[in-house]
């Protein structure tokens, strides 16, 4: 019983901090068509920017993720604006488009990486913030692990919330669905995409963040993760960011079971789910 | 007409002038340019092998790891067993089954679902020979019978020779042409009696038969391997960087991105390696942003 409840909640938070970056990645391939592969790098950032700004400026992390997730919003905009709406005027075919658009994440995947591996080599970072031991119903947990998934479903529920109510989040939802018609709509169609291409920044950076209250980090942390992420959009259905958080609680919560098990067989299950989720189901799993 | 045939003479007198400094580069050149030029030639394979399927089609494979490790592996297990043409031919023909198997599950999901299927597939397949070589058999890669640099060079050579030619044939082909409808439109090449599925299987296993025979070739060279380096995910990346580098809208695209892309990395690694990757990706960047068709886009606006 108490090992079943253990595995339930390390899922739950594991598969928060998946949801976070899938629902980012989501949005920047479900909704902007580009598939970018250098995804995982903004979680790296994240992850770095809060442990730097916490061992030497004594900043508490999740002020300092506060305060860098609106900058990393910034930057996924410009980086829209300069680079990825550009190839998408030059590129004929959507097809062309998402070809061209993957090899330029492809390159801003390998700047971001040499740039953080010059700046911190390989050495494996941590800090520890509010690690003092929880108890509950016999199960064990630090504190940091509980605020995260605390702040991770937090984040979840106010994007979910951002999506359905307001008039920015109805219009990526008409430009999810098709960007002719949203564009014919009157809805400034590169605008609506830089801004889900931001957001899908901030999310993995706001998970990168909370991932390092909880773990060590590494400059090369980030690859792993965009595999994740790419797993959970199929899983929850491509354009779908509900599907995607859902999907990334399920994917957490079925590794951590496996890897309670047999270490060995969690990426092999994952991988598992995945392909023959793509074979009987390609739409999702919460897809219609 | 008198034109058209000069040029046809002129290309082949390229490639041949091609084929004989290939020939005879181990006799003049030092060790190291003989062990770039064979891993030039692998990613040639790799990228042509992979523009083979890919390019017609449209649909973006992300499997070259698994076929090219395949090969590897065929010849780890039959290297001592059968001469080394031969094994070379067998890492070919077993990745071509399995690009078959492979091709009958898969090749009904599109766009994107293809991609992704197929880069989970790989990674499945790494992961499960690593588990299996942990838990069944209790070791965790092998060595391999290593050959000299010469002989990796030559067979090297020769596999992606055969590659180059049978990318142009097939590509003039009625075949490539059938193909080639498919990827324009599905439909419209099913009303004039193409069959789709046979013709994309096809296409698939013949691209995963040079992508094995790739690894066979090369394994010789690593002398060890174990499912990590075999299957590296890297191995799928990389040719399709290249291709679309290159452009594929030729046949010859696919060879010169391979060729600039490895050439201007072994330079890069050896030059600058702190900075590599960062040099890289800037190259990636300005190349996409300016010449959106790859290389070979650029040559055909001027002709």
């Amino acid at each position: 019983m108490r090992l079943i409840l253990d595995v339930i909640i390390s899922g739950i938070i594991q598969g928060a901090i998946y949801g976070l970056i899938a629902a980012g990645l989501n949005l920047q391939y479900g909704v902007a068509r580009i598939l970018n592969v250098g995804h995982g790098e903004f979680v790296m950032i994240g992850a770095f920017w809060t442990y730097c700004m916490h061992s030497l400026l004594g900043l508490d992390p999740l002020l300092a993720l506060a305060m860098f997730s609106p900058i990393t919003l910034l930057i996924g905009y410009f980086l829209y604006k300069s680079l990825f709406q550009y190839v998408r005027k030059s590129s004929e075919t959507m097809e062309m488009f998402e070809g061209n658009s993957m090899l330029v994440s492809f390159g801003l995947l390998y700047v971001i990486q040499n740039i953080a591996l010059l700046w911190w080599g390989t050495s494996t970072l941590a800090y520890s913030y509010f690690s003092s031991p929880l108890h509950f119903w016999g199960v064990t947990f630090e504190a940091n692990r509980v605020l995260a998934l605390f702040i991770g479903v937090a984040v979840m529920v106010a994007f979910y919330l951002f999506l359905r109510n307001t008039r920015l989040g109805k219009a990526i939802r008409a430009a999810a669905e098709s960007p002719t018609s949203a564009e014919l709509s009157g809805i400034d169609i590169h605008k609506v995409l830089g801004l889900c291409f931001g957001l899908g920044a901030m999310l993995a950076c706001i998970a990168g963040g909370l991932i390092s209250m909880m773990n060590e980090i590494t400059a090369s942390m980030g690859f792993p993760y965009l595999i994740i992420a790419l797993i959970v959009v199929v899983l929850g259905g491509l354009g779908n960011i509900l599907g995607s958080f859902l999907g990334g609680l399920l994917l957490g919560l079925v590794t951590t079971a496996v890897m309670y098990w047999e270490p060995e067989l969690s990426l092999i299950a994952s991988y598992l789910i995945f392909t023959l989720v793509l074979l009987i189901r390609p739409q999702g799993l919460f897809g219609r | 007409m008198d034109l058209w045939k000069g040029l046809t003479r002129t290309r082949y007198s390229i490639w041949i002038f091609v084929l004989i400094f290939a020939l005879a580069l181990p006799y003049y050149s030092p060790s190291y340019m003989v062990l770039s030029a064979t891993s030039i030639y692998m990613y040639i394979t790799l990228a042509v092998s992979w523009t083979i399927f890919c390019a017609p089609t449209g649909y973006v494979s992300l499997a070259t790891a698994t076929f090219f490790g395949i090969g590897i592996y065929v010849l780890a297990l039959l290297g001592k067993v059968f001469p080394l043409p031969v094994v070379i031919f067998f890492g070919g023909v077993a990745s071509l089954l399995i690009g078959v198997l492979v091709g009958l599950i898969c090749l009904r999901l599109s766009g994107f679902y293809f991609a992704v299927f197929t880069f989970g597939l790989s990674e499945l397949i790494r992961n499960s020979v690593l588990w299996w070589e942990h838990n069944v058999t209790g070791t965790v890669g092998r060595w391999i019978p290593s050959g000299n640099a010469g002989r990796v060079y030559y067979s090297m050579l020769i596999v992606v020779s055969i590659a180059v030619i049978a990318s142009y044939l097939i590509g003039r082909s009625k075949y490539g042409l059938a193909l080639k409808g498919i990827g324009e439109s599905e439909e419209a090449a099913e009303h004039i009696g193409i069959n789709v599925t046979f013709h994309r299987i096809g296409l698939f296993a013949v691209s995963c038969f040079f992508m094995g025979m790739a690894g066979a070739a090369m394994a010789t060279k690593f002398s060890y391997i174990d499912p990590n380096s075999a299957f590296n995910p890297l191995i799928s990346f990389t040719p399709v960087l290249m291709s679309l580098f290159g452009g594929v809208g030729k046949e010859y695209g696919p060879i010169v991105g391979a060729f600039i892309l490895t050439f201007v990395s072994e330079v890069l690694l050896s030059r600058f390696p702190y900075f590599y990757t960062l040099i890289y990706g800037i190259i990636f960047i300005v190349v996409i942003l300016f010449m959106p068709k790859g290389l070979v886009g650029v040559l055909t606006r001027r002709q």
